[in-house]
């Protein structure tokens, strides 16, 4: 054995099991799935066998190697330009003659190869008998038949590949007939092996075959390495001329039939006839779950069955979760500097505020851990291509895909979804013009964080007709999501490529458990490591824009004398109150503190003992501050419980007053200011203005935000109630302007750098994030301003815009899609 | 006539692709070429796409995309 290193790519066609091999050489923790294509990215590994270290590239599997997906351009320039030291091909042995296809285009390109004839126990059980000892002597290469999935013919697999990867011969070549048409090669490849240097790296038979079938990445080479590349192309193009008109047919095409004309030969002489052809059990299952009326009845009931294991169930986990975060933050907060009596530390404050941004999005990720596990199971059950297939024919309308049917229900087609998982599995969709428009339109589905506030808002002023607003808000997203992935598809994205649909429907296969956790824990992962990070940063810039510049000095003075004055009332009521000696000085800030603790944690507790033991464990921490906190039959202690009340709640306002203040003052609040004078036509005030702005980091806090600027006036008075009070001018209308702004708001961070990593571009992240602003900006004016000028109820309004949202999605629908080039 | 036209249960002989550069070579690429004998196995629910099964595989394809492939009826 002459080297000791070797590079391997592996190579074969969709659903041939390469992952499972891929898995199988390195031990890796990724899968196999039937979804074309969930091996776009590339995946690397590295095994040790028999002395010699191999590093596996999983190339994305392809059907074949054009330059016409970017997929197989992948494929191929790794091919070129990494030189691997032996190449395997994992080919389905049930399928021979159509995985000989890819497997000749290989043998073209010169590299060492090994056949890796997979899932031997599939062809067996169908009854198909392959002499592999013939196949080999007629490729010219090893071929080792293998059943990975059940694990037999792995070790012969290794043995090999270290005897191809050690071997300093070059491979055999392989040289597919191509009858009238060898002339013309023999030809072009004369045509350029006089360049010399320049092409030496690159196989001239194979070269030429590509120069012949018209591939572009072909001619670009000769463009960019020849010395007269106006002369040679033009040279070619003259001879595909000639060949069409001879022989009546292009030339790429007459060398796939001569591909499937070679590999139909070979596969009669190496396989025996099969026994009986019996219908595949996949075949019976189709009949089903494609049925006319069942399939969508069934696909009603997975996609159901997702929402409630995921989203439902989900939820409830994150009820015991929950305390586990809350605990991190009550940690935390143990270790930050104590509040002062209305001026919290800034790094505390600042540290609690990165502390919740965060505990919002670990809170979803039990939602997401299920929801990554069942997305890989349908994945690998094979369920995905069916679901395309039952729903193209509606989303092709709209210039979408078949595909985009799993992100659109993870979006939230109805309520409660998310954009994350959303948008993270666009990738599978083959299209690109779909595919950016579903990646586009998914952050206007109804996600999770955008609920609470149309509870809010319809709790208020659609009261009376709660269940129809609803259905109006969870349903209306999806009219406008069409129609708009309908514009862009004819606008902004036209020039996209466009894939024909044709899609394997494989065969359906029982996923396996190892699997399935395997990519759920990936995807968590990948959410944890490339949102979490960016959401944290994005928190603080908010958190800073929300509390600077902050008040004034002649503010602060003020704040301080109320807080004087509401100290020094205390202190006189309390006075010659044998406790009063307790609460001087500093204790006074204690005892708040105390109090604050003691409250938290009574209402954690659960059951009558659990409240005696905290009782027990507060008693012995400060017996005289508990007496104030309970005081039972202590008249004494009783009057100094009341005026502390009476100055708990005084402080509790005073902050409250603060915080609202600097959110005044603050560079956000500016803003939002400044934009009234443009929003106030979509019935938005600042504050809105400022809820609005700050939902950006996570959609979440746009309830909370307007939380902390409709101040309480009184103890225990909800949202809704101060909301009210607060904004006498505020009517149904603006509240549906508000809602379907919402419905149109911009991706939140995380989805947007989903966005960012689909696409590839920040330029599309931007037009993600701008374009909503522009269309909610443009349907907020026209509910608000259309509705006053016309005099409608809130409810006219909602009516009117179904109905319009509903005739232009009909419309749309009508609209011829751009006719591809065929 | 065209692929488009025949109904679940017919089978036929792939006579000619008219579709050239993408579709064309899709349709090679996954293994539907003159000579080819195969079978409509059926609609979507929607009658939109068509499955078929060709060599003991199943593809789906498009009405509008089916249009390009000439087929003879057996």
């Amino acid at each position: 054995m002459k080297k000791k290193k070797a590079l391997l790519a592996l190579a074969g066609q969709p659903n041939c099991g390469k992952s499972t091999v891929f898995n199988a050489l390195t031990g890796a923790s990724q899968h196999v799935a039937n979804y074309p294509g969930v091996t776009v990215e590339k995946m690397t590994g590295s095994y040790r066998y028999d002395g010699m270290k191999v590093e596996v590239v999983d190339l994305p599997g392809t059907y074949s190697l054009t330059s016409y997906s970017p997929e197989e351009r992948v494929s191929r320039d790794f091919l070129l330009h990494e030189k691997p030291s032996v190449v395997v091909n994992v080919a389905d042995a049930s399928n021979l003659k159509r995985h000989l296809y890819l497997t000749f285009q290989l043998l073209e390109m010169g590299v060492p190869l090994v056949v890796d004839l997979n899932m031997m126990d599939v062809a067996e059980r169908r009854g198909i008998d392959i002499d592999t000892q013939e196949l080999s002597r007629q490729l010219g290469a090893p071929v080792v038949p293998t059943a990975i999935k059940k694990g037999r013919g792995k070790k012969e697999l290794f043995k090999s590949i270290n005897s191809v990867a050690g071997s300093e011969r070059s491979p055999k070549p392989f040289n597919v007939d191509y009858g009238p048409l060898e002339p013309y090669l023999t030809q072009i490849e004369n045509e350029f092996s006089e360049n010399g240097a320049a092409f030496e790296n690159y196989p001239g038979r194979w070269l030429a075959i590509k120069l012949v079938e018209g591939d572009s990445e072909a001619q670009k080479l000769i463009r960019e390495h020849h010395s007269t590349p106006g002369k040679v192309l033009e040279f070619i193009e003259n001879k595909r001329q000639e060949f069409e008109s001879k022989h009546n047919e292009k030339p790429e095409r007459h060398i796939a039939f001569s591909r499937y004309k070679v590999a139909d030969t070979i596969s009669r002489s190496c396989v025996k006839p099969k026994a009986v052809s019996t219908q595949p059990l996949s075949d019976r299952a189709d009949a089903i779950i494609c049925h006319k009326f069942l399939g969508p009845l069934i696909l009603v009931g997975v996609i159901y069955l997702l929402y409630y294991l995921s989203i439902v169930q989900g939820y409830n986990v994150t009820n015991y979760t929950w305390p586990l975060l809350a605990k991190i933050r009550s940690i935390t907060e143990s270790f930050l500097p104590a509040p002062g009596f209305i001026d919290a530390p800034l790094i505390r404050s600042m540290t609690l505020w990165f502390v919740d941004s965060i505990n919002a999005l670990l809170n979803y990720i039990p939602i997401f851990f299920i929801l990554f596990g069942l997305i890989a199971i349908l994945e690998d059950s094979g369920y995905m291509p069916r679901m395309a297939f039952i729903l193209d024919r509606i989303f092709n309308r709209y210039g979408l895909h078949g595909q985009s049917t799993l992100p659109m229900v993870l979006g939230g087609i109805y309520v409660g979804g998310c954009a994350v998982p959303g948008v993270m599995s666009c990738k599978g969709i083959p299209c690109e013009r779909a595919r950016f428009a579903t990646i586009l339109t998914i952050p206007m589905l109804n996600c999770l964080a955008k609920v609470p506030l149309y509870v809010l808002l319809i709790n208020i002023y659609f009261a009376d007709y709660k269940g129809p607003a609803m259905f109006f808000i969870s349903t209306i997203s999806l009219l406008m999501v069409l129609p708009v992935a309908k514009i862009l598809t004819l606008t902004v994205l036209k020039n996209k490529d466009t894939s024909p649909f044709i899609m394997e429907m494989p065969p359906y296969h029982i996923p396996t458990i190892r699997g399935v956790l395997g990519r759920a824990v990936e995807r968590v992962w990948l959410f944890i490591r490339k949102i979490i990070t960016i959401v944290a940063a994005i928190a603080i810039i908010i958190f800073i824009l929300l509390q600077f510049p902050g008040l004034s000095d002649e503010r602060k003075a003020y704040y301080d004398t109320e807080k004087d004055r509401a100290i020094a009332g205390f202190y006189q009521k309390i006075e010659g109150n044998p406790y009063a000696e307790y609460v001087q000085g500093e204790n006074l800030m204690a005892l708040i503190l105390y109090w604050n603790k003691y409250k938290n944690a009574k209402m954690m507790a659960k059951g009558k003992e659990a409240a005696l033991a905290i009782n027990e464990k507060f008693k012995a921490e400060n017996p005289a501050f508990f007496k104030i906190v309970q005081p039972k039959r202590d008249k004494e202690a009783k009057s100094v419980n009341k005026a502390f009340k009476k100055l708990f709640s005084a402080r509790k306002k005073l902050l409250r007053e603060i915080k609202k203040e600097k959110i005044d003052n603050s560079f956000l609040g500016r803003v939002g200011r400044a934009m009234e004078p443009y929003t106030q036509y979509a019935g938005f005030n600042w504050r809105v203005n400022v809820s609005l702005l700050a939902s950006f980091a996570a959609k979440e806090s746009s309830v909370a935000t307007l939380g902390a600027l409709y101040e309480q006036e009184e103890e225990g008075e909800t949202l809704e109630t101060r909301m009210e009070k607060g904004e006498k001018g505020f009517t149904p209308l603006h509240a549906l302007a508000l809602m379907l702004f919402m419905v149109l708001y911009p991706p939140c961070v995380a989805t947007s750098i989903m966005v960012k990593i689909q696409t590839g571009q920040i330029r599309w992240m931007i037009f993600s994030m701008l374009f909503p602003i522009v269309l909610g900006t443009a349907v907020a004016t026209l509910i608000f301003s259309g509705g006053t000028a016309l005099e409608l109820t809130g409810l006219q309004a909602m009516i009117a815009f179904y109905g319009l949202a509903l005739a232009i999605t009909i419309g749309m629908g009508f609209l011829k899609n751009k006719q591809k080039t065929i | 006539m065209t692929l488009d036209n025949l109904r679940p249960g017919s089978e036929c002989l792939v006579k000619r692709l008219n579709a050239h550069d993408k579709l064309g070579q899709r349709l090679m690429d996954m293994g539907v070429y003159p000579g080819l004998k195969m079978k409509v196995i059926r609609n979507a629910p929607l009658e939109d796409p068509m499955e078929l099964e060709l060599d003991g595989y199943y593809l789906s394809i498009r009405h509008e995309e089916a249009r390009f492939v000439e087929v003879e009826d057996r």
